[in-house]
């Protein structure tokens, strides 16, 4: 419990946080360096073809991973919201300002490399009767409303909070989102696709999870690097930066 | 508590009587966007008649936004919302009767009028009722999802549209359930899971906005 | 933090006036007291509270009798109208109690919201500048109500860049405040 106490206390201090995520910004870059390397290699080099759609499948190799990110990367920001209206807790207003420019940029990729793979493999780069292609939308739409409502928020403290709201009501509508767009799919079949649900090879899938960790451990090297940025700048007048900057410089 | 409610939602309805245009000017919005849409199908009754349920709907949706970003911008304006914050035990009251009076004027005005502009676009008389009880079922959605969004920006001196962007996305559900409801009428199908999910989702928000759009008022308070 | 290390004691019976250039922060410091604004410590009671900021806090539609009767409504007291007309008797408005509050002039839009002061019976006021758009006579009528109030007892903390007369202290806010 004692512990517990100071753990807490510890992360309300920004310069504690500070240090503290040194060592995981290095081991999130490190890790997210070797598994993409290991990943991508393996899956555009090595892994076999696929016996339908030949070499255009790789591409779930970077598909996969930054679809499955930008989802979890909504989720968090949910999670953060709810810390920081609850506890009150600074970091986690911190931990949304690093989140969200980064979970818009995975989820724009992830529809970008959604499209070029659908275009050989359904000769289409869009349909709107995918379910899966419009929830990934409006994901993007939900992340483009959190930046700009943090941009257009000039009190730091009241946009931190208010996009703590709406991160928590766009994660509550979540699921029902998606459940209406796939239900509505299914009224309109035939325009459906599903992935080829055949069981893939080791040699094809074990590429794909390297990758899907290594986004992750990219997400978590990202998201650190900013989170330490963030605090810099909220801390720039106090002692603690002044004379890190300088024993820098 | 009762009291409190009445006393409420007496001086809403004593508020909106006093400045119709507000309500007015969003349902004649509505009149004209859909004259529009007549227009740009170049008025042929079988192509209006099969986009009817879509273009109402999706108006339906625009013009709420329209309106819901007047909702708490007078109360912000002159101060009245820092008075209800300090002085009320439960300021998410007079919030639900904001809610309440705001939906009557714009929701449910909406579930009368637009009928009679589905009747224009051709849409056979049949379907009418049920997409009237689709815009009865769904509206009160739209106004609750949009007042938290109308809480988030009201100090803002341009809430309009960023209020668009941030409510019409988790509005998606009701506008596929709400056209769904009235297809399916027209291919002779009962649209109860359309009904069903519509009246589900109205709840669900009714039950938790005032409290989310105290909140956020809180919040557009501190700026 | 805009204000570290801030003490600030309003006994019973006191009108403290406070002071400071613009920026110095009297208006973020009165809405922090009020619970407006977040601060770690504990937030008086809004019953024993009534806040006058810059803004008014009336619908501009209403009239001042109908504002005044929502006043007490959200507040938990009872409508009494007959404290409504005596409180705009006292702040020279009575005639007015029925035109909606946005055709009054900006003077008597501010007597109208003094006038909430006197019917809600909160033994603490929070005024930011409660002389603004008043006449004369009508800060007179307000150095006035101060005076009643704080010998019937009650204490009031005044933002004002003028004189308040009747004030019993002055507190000058002369921090440099960091913009957040």
């Amino acid at each position: 419990m004692g512990a517990l106490k100071t753990l807490w206390h510890r992360l309300g201090s920004p310069r504690w946080f500070y240090g503290m995520l040194a060592p995981w910004q290095f081991g999130f870059g490190l890790a997210a360096m070797v598994l993409l390397s290991i990943g991508t290699i393996w899956g555009l080099v090595f892994a076999p073809a696929d016996y339908q759609q030949g070499d255009s499948f790789r591409i779930i190799y970077i598909h996969v991973p930054t679809v499955i990110l930008a989802q979890s990367a909504y989720m968090m920001l949910g999670a953060a919201g709810f810390v920081l209206l609850v506890w009150r807790m600074k970091m986690a207003d911190v931990a949304m300002v690093a989140i969200v420019p980064f979970g818009m940029a995975i989820t724009a990729l992830g529809l970008f490399t959604g499209a070029v793979w659908g275009r050989p493999t359904w000769g289409t780069w869009w349909v709107w009767t995918d379910a899966r292609l419009i929830s990934t939308l409006v994901l993007l739409f939900l992340y483009f409303g959190l930046y700009a409502l943090r941009q257009a928020i000039t009190n730091a403290e009241a946009a931190g909070r208010a996009c703590a709201v709406l991160a928590i009501v766009g994660l509550i509508n979540i699921p029902i989102i998606k459940y209406s767009v796939e239900w509505w799919a299914t009224l309109h079949q035939g325009s459906t696709f599903s992935v080829t649900k055949v069981s893939m090879p080791m040699q094809m899938w074990a590429p794909l999870l390297a990758n899907v960790l290594g986004m992750y451990c990219l997400f978590g090297w990202v998201v650190t690097r900013r989170m330490r940025t963030e605090v810099l700048r909220r801390e720039r007048d106090t002692a603690w930066v002044t004379e890190l900057i300088g024993s820098r410089s | 508590m009762m009291n409190l409610l009445t006393g409420q939602l007496a001086r809403e309805f004593l508020l909106v009587s006093r400045v119709r245009t507000d309500v007015l000017n969003p349902l004649i919005f509505l009149l004209l966007a859909v004259t529009l849409f007549a227009l740009a199908l170049e008025g042929r009754p079988q192509t209006l008649q099969a986009h009817a349920p879509a273009v109402l709907w999706t108006l339906v949706l625009l013009t709420n936004m329209l309106a819901l970003d007047g909702l708490f911008r007078r109360d912000f304006d002159d101060g009245v919302l820092e008075q209800l914050f300090l002085q009320a035990d439960a300021p998410y009251v007079a919030i639900l009767s904001k809610l309440i009076v705001h939906w009557l004027v714009t929701g449910f005005a909406m579930v009368v009028c637009v009928p009679l502009l589905g009747l224009g676009l051709y849409l056979p008389g049949d379907v009418l009722p049920v997409l009237m009880l689709a815009l009865l079922l769904g509206t009160p959605t739209i106004t609750c999802l949009g007042a938290i969004g109308a809480a988030l920006t009201v100090g803002l001196r341009r809430g309009g549209a960023i209020l668009a962007l941030l409510v019409l996305p988790l509005l998606i559900p009701v506008l596929i359930f709400g056209v769904s409801a009235v297809n399916r009428v027209v291919e002779g199908d009962p649209p109860l899971a359309e009904l069903y999910w519509l009246a589900a989702l109205s709840l669900a928000s009714i039950t938790a906005a005032p409290f989310a759009v105290s909140a956020a008022l809180r919040i557009s308070l501190e700026q | 933090m805009l204000f570290t290390g801030l003490s600030l004691r309003l006994a019973a019976g006191e009108c403290v006036e406070l002071r400071g250039p613009n920026g110095s922060g009297k208006t973020t410091l009165i809405r922090t007291l009020a619970g407006l604004l977040p601060m770690q410590g504990q937030v008086l009671a809004s019953s024993v509270i009534a806040y006058l900021g810059h803004t008014n806090g009336l619908a501009g539609p209403l009239s001042p009798l109908e504002n005044l009767r929502w006043y007490l409504g959200i507040g938990g007291h009872a409508a009494d109208d007959k404290s409504i007309h005596a409180a705009l008797r006292r702040l020279e408005i009575g005639a007015l109690f029925r035109q909606p509050v946005e055709r009054l002039s900006a003077g008597q839009q501010r007597r109208v919201a003094l006038a909430r002061l006197l019917i809600g019976a909160a033994p603490v006021w929070l005024l930011d500048e409660p002389y603004t758009a008043l006449d004369a006579n009508g800060i007179a009528c307000v150095d006035g109500l101060l005076a009643e109030h704080v010998a019937a007892g009650g204490c009031a903390l005044v933002a004002s860049h003028s004189p308040v007369a009747v004030a019993t202290r002055m507190v000058e806010l002369n921090g440099e405040r960091v913009p957040a």
